[in-house]
């Protein structure tokens, strides 16, 4: 006979640290006042590029900064500083997306009530950001022309963390054969009702319409607090 | 691939309780895991078994119990379970959610212990 076992219940989150990280990194930027984005797409999507654009135009009107990461280098960083906004480069070394303390980090010693907005960018990858909550106000889930419509399909969780989606290098869809209602399509079956926005850094296109979300969201935040 | 740090995840939730509870040896730990909580059941299995290797839980097994998305139908007004993860509607009328229900769990539910 088998000796006696017994279920005991833990009911743990396995991600309780990260969350509870990532809840104070919230608090402590509603108490400051500043409304925070965080980006993710496959890597070469094009998500700084994009940032270096909205940056750039939010630089007159808003106080801005903004956290890049990846896996090494900090050419992002350098890129991004040229918008002359304060910028921070986190190394993940081997580590394929950002944790909610390695953002913690970063920000120390950035007083945060001075700040209207901040920026994160995640390293390159659909697939691990889409479990670590950041303390983000609005995930963008970014993808470009190139990618293929059925992006969404291929990595729905990602798609289901994020806030909205941003469909990159509109200027190169004609070239890319992109099919704009499958791509619509595919947003809505992985997460009905989430916005889209159509967007060519190169040429500007779309920008005006993201800007404008971003102002509605933060108004609406600041509202609620 | 982040399915190792979250297998050390489950062993340091686990190992903690599994202290907590005294002498006893741990045979099982019972996880539940939602198809939206971006982590492979088959992965994380695989970095389990290395993961485990010279800890205390060295000899206890990972039992995964995945479970399903629901989504409350605007229209139908019915709770279903959903077809896929690529197809977050009503699986009976098509209709958006009105809610989406469960999908991100990633939490140790128990523990099984002997004695």
């Amino acid at each position: 006979m088998n000796p006696p076992t017994r279920l005991v219940e833990v009911r743990q989150k396995v991600l309780k640290q990260n969350d509870l990280v990532a809840r104070t990194l919230r608090e402590r930027f509603h108490a400051a006042g500043v409304y925070v984005v965080s980006l993710v797409s496959s890597p070469g999507a094009g998500k700084t590029r994009f940032l270096e654009l909205v940056l750039s135009l939010l630089r007159d009107r808003y106080r801005t900064a903004a956290l890049v990461g990846d896996l090494a280098t900090d050419n992002d960083a350098e890129r991004l500083a040229r918008t002359q906004v304060p910028v921070k480069q986190i190394t993940t070394g081997t580590v394929c997306h950002l944790e909610a303390d390695a953002v913690a980090k970063a920000l120390e010693g950035w007083r945060l009530e001075e700040l209207d907005f901040l920026f994160i960018e995640n390293v390159g990858n659909l697939v691990c950001p889409s479990s670590y909550d950041l303390g983000e106000d609005m995930r963008l889930v970014l993808f470009s022309v190139t990618e293929g419509e059925d992006k969404p399909l291929k990595y729905p969780t990602i798609f289901n963390t994020a806030d909205v989606a941003i469909i990159t290098k509109m200027d190169l869809a004609k070239a890319a054969e992109f099919d704009r209602e499958a791509a619509w399509r595919n947003i809505q079956a992985v997460r009905p009702g989430m916005p889209v926005l159509e967007l060519s850094a190169k040429t500007g296109e779309g920008v005006e319409a993201f800007l404008q979300l971003l102002d509605s969201r933060r108004s609406a935040t600041r509202r609620g607090s | 691939m982040h399915e190792l740090s979250i297998a050390l995840g489950i062993l340091d939730v686990a190992i903690e309780e599994a202290e907590r509870l005294g002498p006893a040896s741990v045979l099982a730990v019972h996880l539940r895991l939602g198809p939206l909580s971006g982590v492979v059941k088959e992965s994380l299995l695989a970095a389990y078994e290395l993961a485990r290797e010279g800890t205390p839980l060295e000899k206890a097994a990972l039992v995964i119990e995945e479970v399903p998305v629901q989504v409350l139908c605007s229209a139908c007004g019915v709770e279903r379970a959903v077809l896929s993860i690529q197809q977050l509607y009503c699986p009976e009328c098509g209709s958006p959610p009105a809610r989406i229900d469960g999908g991100r769990e990633l939490e140790v539910v128990a523990l099984e212990m002997e004695p």
